[in-house]
C-alpha cells in the first residue's frame, strides 16, 4: 500500500475512536512536553552560564606573564621552557607582538598596584587595577550603578561594592544581609577620591665632564635609570559595581578601577619594576602581566599555545570551562533520561490503544485480509496509526513544552525583578531540540506500535472473520 | 504466469483440514477431491458443519490445508508464502460473504476501492473504476453512504462490486443470500449469474438452499461431515453457461 493511502486510512481509523486516540495523543504530548521542558531548561541554564562566563571575560582572556615572574600559574610549563633568568621580559614591544597574533582582539597591560586612596580625608588601602574600554561589556559593568568611564583617560574611578562599603563605613557583619548597591552608590557618585601613588619617572640624562650625554651608553650597558616620585591623582567616582569583575584573580583582585589610558599615563611604579631594577634592559616600563582578549573563545587554546611558543607563561580558564561543559553534558543526560521516561510511559498508552483497536477491529482486519491485504499492509497500517499519534503528540508536546518554558521564564523574571535583579532567559528551545523531540516521539511511538502491528498482521483471517 | 490450456480452474486433491478442539480432532474437511472447470458455476451444498465453508476458505487461500492440495490456475496454494497468498487473494479471488463484510467506517465507494489500494492502483483510476463498479450494481446514487445507511440487498450488491473490482478469475460466495429476503436474494443471484456468464468468471457458491443452487449452478457438489458425498450436474443452466464459456 502506498504511503498517502496508508496515511489516509490511518487518520481515518484514528478519527473513528476520537476520544480514546485523543487521550493517548495527549499522553504522548505530555511526555514530549516534559522532555522538551527538561532539555530546554538544561540548554537554557548552560547558555545562561556561558553568557555570564563569556561576559566575565573568563573564557576569552589569556593572562600572559613572563617566566621571569616566578609566581607562575602553570608549574608544568617550567620544565620544558627556558630558565626564568634566561627568558624574555614582558614590555611594550612584546605586548604589540602578542596583539599581532592571529585571533587576538586586543592585548593590554595588566596594571595593578596596591596604593592608598583618601576619601573625605580618611586613608584606605586597596588594590587598584586599570581596565580597557572593552571591559564595558563585562557583565560586572552591565549592572553598574552610575556609569562606565567617560573616556580611556578620564580621571574617573569605579568602585567594587566592598570598597564602597568600606568608604562609607558600612561593612556588613557576617550573617547579616548585604547592603543594597543602590544605597551605596547614591552618596558616592560624583564624589572625589585622592589616589596617592609612586610614579616611575625616567632619570634625566647626566652630562659628563666632556659634555656628552651618557644615557645611550647606560642603555647599551643594559641598565636604565629612573626615579620614583610620590604623586597624587584626583579621581571622580562614576560607578559602583555589585559583581566582582576580577573574580578569577583571587587574592590579587582589585577593588578600584581606573581607565587604562589614564593608568598608563600615570606611570605607576609596578612591583615588576623593582624586581627588574638589577638588570633592566630598557627605561620603558615592564609589565607584570598582559591580558589578551581572543576574538573567538574557541580559538583560545591556539592563542595560548602561540604565546607559550614565544616563551611566556599563558593561562586561561579553558580547563575550567571543559569541566563546566562536562557538567552540563551530564546534566543534559539526566534531564533527557527523566524527560524520556515520561515519553516512554506515555508510549505504553499507544500499545494499549492499539491492542484495544485490534480487538475492536478484528473483523475489519479479517475483511482486509480476505480482500487481499497482506500481513505487511496490516502491519504498516498499525504502524502508521502509531506514528501519526506520535507525530501529532510530538507537535502538541513541543508547543506545550515551549509554553511551559515561557510561563516559568516569565514567573522567574517577575521574581527576579522584585529582587532587583535583571531579567534572564533560563529557557531555550533551539530548532534542533524541536526536530529531535518530534523524531524521538515518532520513533518511540513506532516502537510502541511494534507489538500491536505484529499481532494484527499475524491474525488468522478465518478466525477474524468469525469474530462478532 | 502461463496457464495450461484446458487446465481446471480449481483442482482439489484429497483435501483435508483437521484441527484440534481440546482432546477432540475435528475433521472439517476430510479427503475432498474435486475439479472445477473455468467459467463453471458450482454450488457447494450441505447442512451446517458439513465443511462447505471450510472448503471455500481453503480455495480462497484464507486457510491452509492439513494435507492434500488445492491447485488454482496451475498454482498449488500450499506452496505459496503468506505474502503470495495475499497477492493471490487480491488478484485471483473475489469473495462475497453472508454478512456482507463491508467496513462500517467507510463509504461504499471507499469499501469498493479498498482492494485497489492494496493493489496500489492510482487514485484517479481507482475512483473511476469504483464508480463504474457501483453503477453496474445500481448503487451509483449511494456511493457516499456508509453501509449502515443501506439495506441488506444494497450492502450485498456493494460487496459484489468490491469482489469484482480487481477483475478476479474466481468468485467465491459464502451463503450470499443467507441474510436477504427471497426477492433481494434473487436479485443478487441474477447479478452473480450475469457476471459468470458475461465475464466467464468461475463461481463457487456455498449454500444450504438446494432450490437456489439448482436455479443458478451448473454443478451441485454435496458435502457431509467434511466428505464429498455427491456431485451432480445441473443441465439446463449448465448447457447455456458452458456454451458462453467456450465462446
Amino acid at each position: 500500500m502506498k504511503l498517502p493511502d496508508l496515511t489516509e486510512l490511518a487518520l481515518r481509523n484514528l478519527r473513528e475512536s476520537l476520544l480514546r486516540n485523543s487521550l493517548t495523543t495527549i499522553g504522548i504530548s505530555v511526555g514530549v512536553a516534559s522532555l522538551v521542558a527538561m532539555l530546554s531548561l538544561g540548554i537554557g541554564l548552560q547558555q545562561l552560564a556561558s553568557r555570564r562566563l563569556m561576559k566575565s571575560g573568563l573564557f576569552d582572556t589569556v593572562v600572559v606573564t613572563s617566566r621571569r615572574d616566578l609566581r607562575n600559574f602553570g608549574r608544568d610549563d617550567e620544565r620544558n621552557a627556558p630558565a626564568p633568568g634566561e627568558s624574555r621580559i614582558l614590555d611594550e614591544p612584546t605586548r604589540q607582538q602578542i596583539e599581532r597574533l592571529p585571533n587576538v582582539a586586543e592585548a593590554y597591560p595588566d596594571i595593578r598596584f596596591i596604593t592608598e586612596l583618601r576619601f573625605e580625608d580618611k586613608p584606605h588601602l586597596t588594590t587598584v587595577a586599570a581596565l580597557p574600554a572593552s571591559a564595558k561589556s563585562n557583565d560586572a559593568f552591565e549592572t553598574v550603578q552610575g556609569s562606565f568611564f567617560s573616556s580611556d583617560i578620564a580621571p574617573e574611578a569605579i568602585l567594587q561594592k566592598t570598597f564602597a562599603e568600606e568608604l562609607l563605613g558600612k561593612t556588613p557583619k557576617r550573617g547579616l544581609d548585604e547592603t543594597n548597591v543602590k544605597d551605596l552608590a547614591a552618596p558616592l557618585l560624583g564624589k572625589e577620591l585622592i589616589m596617592r601613588y609612586a610614579q616611575r619617572e625616567p632619570a634625566p640624562s647626566t652630562p659628563t665632564a666632556n659634555g656628552k650625554n651618557t644615557a645611550s651608553e647606560d642603555q647599551s650597558l643594559g641598565a636604565a635609570a629612573y626615579s620614583v616620585v610620590s604623586r597624587e591623582q584626583k579621581l571622580k567616582i562614576v560607578g559602583v559595581t555589585e559583581l566582582d569583575p576580577e573574580s578569577m584573580r583571587g587574592p590579587t583582585r582589585a577593588r578600584v578601577f581606573l581607565p587604562l589610558g589614564l593608568a598608563e599615563n600615570l606611570h605607576v611604579m609596578q612591583p615588576t619594576d623593582l624586581r627588574e631594577t638589577s638588570r633592566a634592559a630598557t627605561d620603558q616600563p615592564l609589565y607584570a602581566a598582559v591580558s589578551v582578549r581572543v576574538k573567538d573563545p574557541s580559538k583560545i587554546q591556539a592563542v595560548e599555545d602561540a604565546i607559550k611558543k614565544m616563551g611566556f607563561n599563558a593561562f586561561s580558564i579553558l580547563d575550567a570551562s571543559r569541566s563546566i561543559q562536562q557538567f552540563f553534558k551530564v546534566l543534559y543526560a539526566f534531564l533527557g533520561i527523566f524527560g524520556s521516561l515520561a515519553l516512554v510511559v506515555s508510549s505504553i498508552g499507544i500499545v494499549n490503544t492499539l491492542v484495544m483497536a485490534i480487538l475492536e477491529r478484528r473483523r475489519e482486519i479479517g475483511i482486509m485480509k480476505a480482500i487481499g491485504a497482506s500481513d505487511k499492509d496490516v502491519m504498516k497500517l498499525f504502524f502508521a496509526e502509531a506514528g501519526a499519534m506520535g507525530l501529532l503528540g510530538g507537535v502538541i508536546g513541543v508547543a506545550l513544552g515551549w509554553a511551559i518554558g515561557q510561563v516559568i521564564n516569565l514567573g522567574t523574571n517577575i521574581y527576579l525583578k522584585s529582587q532587583s535583579f535583571p531579567p534572564e532567559h533560563f529557557w531555550a528551545v533551539p530548532l534542533w531540540l524541536v526536530g529531535f523531540a518530534l523524531l524521538f516521539s515518532f520513533l518511540v511511538s513506532l516502537a510502541a506500535g511494534l507489538y500491536p502491528a505484529a499481532r494484527a498482521a499475524r491474525l488468522d483471517p478465518v478466525q477474524a472473520l468469525r469474530y462478532e | 504466469m502461463s496457464i495450461r490450456p484446458n487446465a481446471p480452474a480449481i483442482h482439489a486433491h484429497q483435501l483435508c483440514r483437521h484441527y484440534r478442539m481440546g482432546d477432540a480432532l475435528i475433521r472439517a474437511v476430510d479427503g475432498v477431491t474435486l475439479t472445477v472447470r473455468p467459467g463453471e458455476f458450482v454450488a457447494l451444498l450441505g447442512s451446517s458443519g458439513s465443511g462447505k465453508s471450510s472448503v471455500l476458505n481453503l480455495i480462497a487461500g484464507l486457510d491452509r490445508a492439513t494435507s492434500g492440495s488445492v491447485i488454482v490456475n496451475d498454482r498449488d496454494l500450499a506452496q505459496l508464502s503468506r505474502e503470495d497468498l495475499a497477492h493471490y487473494r487480491l488478484h485471483t479471488v473475489g469473495m462475497v460473504f453472508q454478512s456482507f463484510n463491508l467496513i462500517s467506517s467507510m463509504t461504499l465507494a471507499e469499501n469498493v476501492e479498498l482492494p485497489m489500494r492494496f493493489a496500489e492502483v492510482e487514485r484517479g483510476k481507482r475512483d473511476s473504476l469504483a464508480r463504474e463498479a457501483l453503477t453496474k450494481v445500481g448503487l451509483q446514487a449511494r456511493m457516499n453512504h456508509r453501509p449502515s445507511e443501506l439495506s441488506g440487498g444494497e450492502q450485498q450488491r456493494a460487496a459484489l462490486a468490491r469482489a469484482l473490482i480487481n477483475r478476479p478469475q474466481l468468485l467465491l460466495a459464502d451463503e450470499p443470500t443467507g441474510n436477504l429476503d427471497s426477492r433481494t436474494g434473487t436479485e443478487i443471484m441474477n447479478m452473480v449469474r450475469e457476471f459468470n456468464q458475461q465475464l466467464g468468471m468461475t463461481v463457487v457458491m456455498v449454500t444450504h438452499e438446494r432450490a437456489l443452487a439448482e436455479r443458478y449452478a451448473q454443478r451441485l457438489i454435496f458435502l457431509a461431515d467434511g466428505k464429498l458425498i455427491g456431485d451432480e450436474s445441473n443441465s439446463p443452466v449448465a448447457a447455456n453457461a458452458t456454451e458462453r464459456g467456450r465462446a
